[in-house]
């Protein structure tokens, strides 16, 4: 492996592979895209990530060529793809359904692109092979797709988009109907092969932990508009938007007014009678202005007494828990009635915990813990 | 097995005796020695000798025959392709029209159709006989075909001529490739209906037949007229016998079908 940080991005020589220029899409009246650009680059695993009607399905299936924009381009290694048909591209997709052909086996599944490319017999069958062995299906070559299981069908799918070694593979919400612990296993598996192919990928995913997990680089998107696209511990870490810190992951959001506390730093007025909460920030605020404070539940710490040496703390009661197994989150309403939830791991055997039901508390975090944002 | 009630037993019996006793007295009759009708005289097979030795019987059961299956052919491509157009054209400008004209000769008076084909094979001057008839089944039968195959269409995943146009194919090479194969059963139903609709027309046969070419439901309608001999039960029996064998043939194939994927998708389950 390179010991370069992977991330052609931040590189302002690199040439991007995928380019959405001011692309908008409508349907009839209904805007699907709106004037997005968006530039993908070689050998990245990037997600579109957002709820349904978003606009992230729209997007794949302009990339694979079974819509066309209505304004702006798509640029494709540097070629406008706009007159390119879907069978002409260099673009291959992975279904949703996985659309497998019902009435051809496992083998002719596969080889299904490569025979329309009229590729020699005996290089068709080592490429049908080599995939078979990628997606462990060797065993299953000769069956229909109504013969085997739901992980291996969703295999299959994935052998069968990758066998033409497209420039491009699209996956459309790829592990949406498999079970949690076989999605889990299958993601980490998507991204051996990712890898190994060194394939571009665009997955869509409305599941945030997918996205998370697989992606080098994360789009959120809302309404047919990007909301923001950074990797996925930036995008945790340092949501540019309430909308982006509430779709992806728990977070807590307080409201209140910013004033200015020395460098990068603001006092954040949020209640009567509570004393200010502080809070870094590299955005400016000016004194006065609205805020909103976010903070995720695992950087709240939770304890019986205030912590002698903590920036923000604030007392209030337990009003709920949810036991998770290895965390627990517990729900504390201060006393103006705000909900703030914070997050541990359950070190200990559960009949230790330390707090129950109604017990006051103290939530107490750091000054960079929490991410001020605009709205 | 549970015993059915006496009402239930009941009501099956005259279900069935209702539907079966013409044709069962139809097929007892073909075996009659004598030559009245209604007077049992005795076992005999000499009227199916009769019937295979009828030169015109003969002949119009050749005619029917060929004029089924050229028909039903010709309107299984063109209903196929018009419930394609019409389920998968997209919008276009008439599409419900059209949609809901391709339904209305499916309840239109047969007299109807007959005349008006009639008055156009007259008009365009096309002398009757095979081809007049063959013309006219296609075009009666090509929407019961397009309504088989558009109702199979419908629930067709659309995803899957995507995912063949993605892996390269032309739109033509997606529907033969693709399509094509997983409606197959529709098409062949509907072919088969077609099949059937011909075979047994008499009321459009009998508008655009000429006397160069005579079906055997016209055959028999105008031997009947005559007053009914045992001979036309022979027939009739023989009909009964090749439909039957039919209906039988086809319902064994697809339940064997069904019970091949039944224990296929059992033993996916076990894999999983």
């Amino acid at each position: 492996m390179n010991s370069d940080v992977f991330a052609p991005w931040e590189d302002p020589q690199a040439k991007p592979l995928i380019q959405f220029r001011n692309v908008t899409k409508r349907f009839g009246d209904f805007t699907a895209i709106d004037d997005l650009s968006l530039d993908i680059f070689e050998r990245e695993f990037f997600a579109l990530l957002g709820p349904s009607g978003c606009g992230k399905t729209t997007m794949m299936r302009m990339l694979a060529g079974f819509e066309k924009p209505t304004e702006g381009r798509i640029i494709l290694g540097g070629q406008d793809i706009d007159p390119i048909p879907p069978n002409k591209r260099a673009v291959n997709m992975m279904f949703q359904s996985y659309a497998l052909f019902p009435h051809l086996s496992v083998r002719d599944n596969i080889a299904f692109g490569l025979r329309r490319d009229n590729m020699p017999k005996h290089d068709l069958e080592d490429r049908v092979e080599e995939m078979l062995r990628l997606t462990r299906l060797e065993r299953f070559a000769r069956r229909k797709p109504h013969q085997i299981s739901g992980g291996q069908r969703q295999r299959v799918a994935l052998a069968r988009s990758l066998a033409k070694a497209p420039k491009l593979l699209l996956l459309d919400e790829p592990l949406g109907a498999l079970d949690k612990k076989l999605r889990q296993d299958t993601q980490f598996e998507l991204m051996d092969i990712q890898e190994k192919t060194g394939t571009t990928f665009v997955i869509v995913t409305h599941d945030q932990e997918e996205a998370m997990t697989v992606a080098s680089r994360v789009a959120v998107m809302d309404q047919g508009k990007l909301m923001q696209v950074a990797t996925p511990d930036k995008i945790y870490e340092s949501p540019n938007s309430v909308y982006v810190a509430d779709f992806i992951g728990d977070v807590n959001i307080i409201e209140g007014r910013a004033t200015a506390n020395g460098d990068e730093t603001y006092q954040v007025d949020w209640a009567e009678g509570q004393a200010p909460l502080t809070a870094t920030s590299a955005t400016g605020f000016s004194n006065g202005q609205t805020c909103h404070l976010a903070i995720r539940p695992e950087k709240v710490t939770i304890s019986v007494d205030r912590p002698a040496d903590a920036i923000n703390a604030v007392q209030g009661k337990v009003h709920d828990i949810a036991y998770l197994g290895n965390l627990s989150t517990y729900h504390v309403a201060l006393p103006n009635g705000t909900i703030i939830k914070a997050q541990t791991a359950n070190t200990r055997r559960i009949s230790r915990r330390s707090f129950t039901w109604e017990d006051p508390v103290w939530l107490s975090w750091t000054a960079t813990a929490a991410v001020l944002l605009v709205d | 097995m549970s015993r059915l009630s006496w009402f239930n037993t009941v009501s099956l019996t005259l279900g069935f005796a209702f539907l079966y006793i013409p044709m069962i007295i139809l097929i007892i009759f073909s075996f009659n020695e004598s030559k009245l009708v209604t007077v049992w005289a005795g076992f005999s097979t000499k009227w199916y000798g009769a019937v295979v030795q009828n030169e015109a019987f003969l002949d119009a059961a050749w005619v029917t025959v060929r004029v089924a299956v050229v028909s039903s052919t010709l309107a299984t491509i063109l209903g196929t392709a018009a419930a394609y157009v019409l389920v998968r054209g997209g919008r276009f400008f008439g599409r419900t029209l059209f949609s809901g004209m391709i339904y209305a000769p499916l309840v239109m008076p047969e007299v109807i159709t007959g005349l008006s084909l009639l008055l156009l094979f007259i008009g365009i001057g096309l002398d009757r006989g095979i081809v007049t008839i063959v013309l006219a089944h296609t075009t009666f039968s090509m929407c019961f075909v397009s309504v088989v195959v558009s109702s199979r269409l419908v629930t067709f995943d659309q995803s899957l001529e995507e995912a063949a146009l993605d892996l390269g194919c032309s739109p033509a090479q997606a529907f033969r490739l693709v399509t094509l194969p997983i409606i197959a059963p529709a098409v062949i139903s509907g072919w088969l209906l077609a099949f059937t609709l011909s075979l047994d027309d008499l009321v459009i046969a009998s508008f655009t037949s000429g006397p160069s070419a005579t079906t055997l439901p016209i055959k028999i309608f105008s031997a009947v007229r005559l007053g009914v001999s045992p001979e036309i039960n022979a027939l009739s029996t023989i009909m009964i016998a090749v439909v039957t064998v039919g209906v039988i043939t086809a319902s064994l194939v697809t339940k064997r079908a069904m019970v091949r994927q039944k224990q296929d998708e059992l033993a996916a389950a076990k894999t999983e």
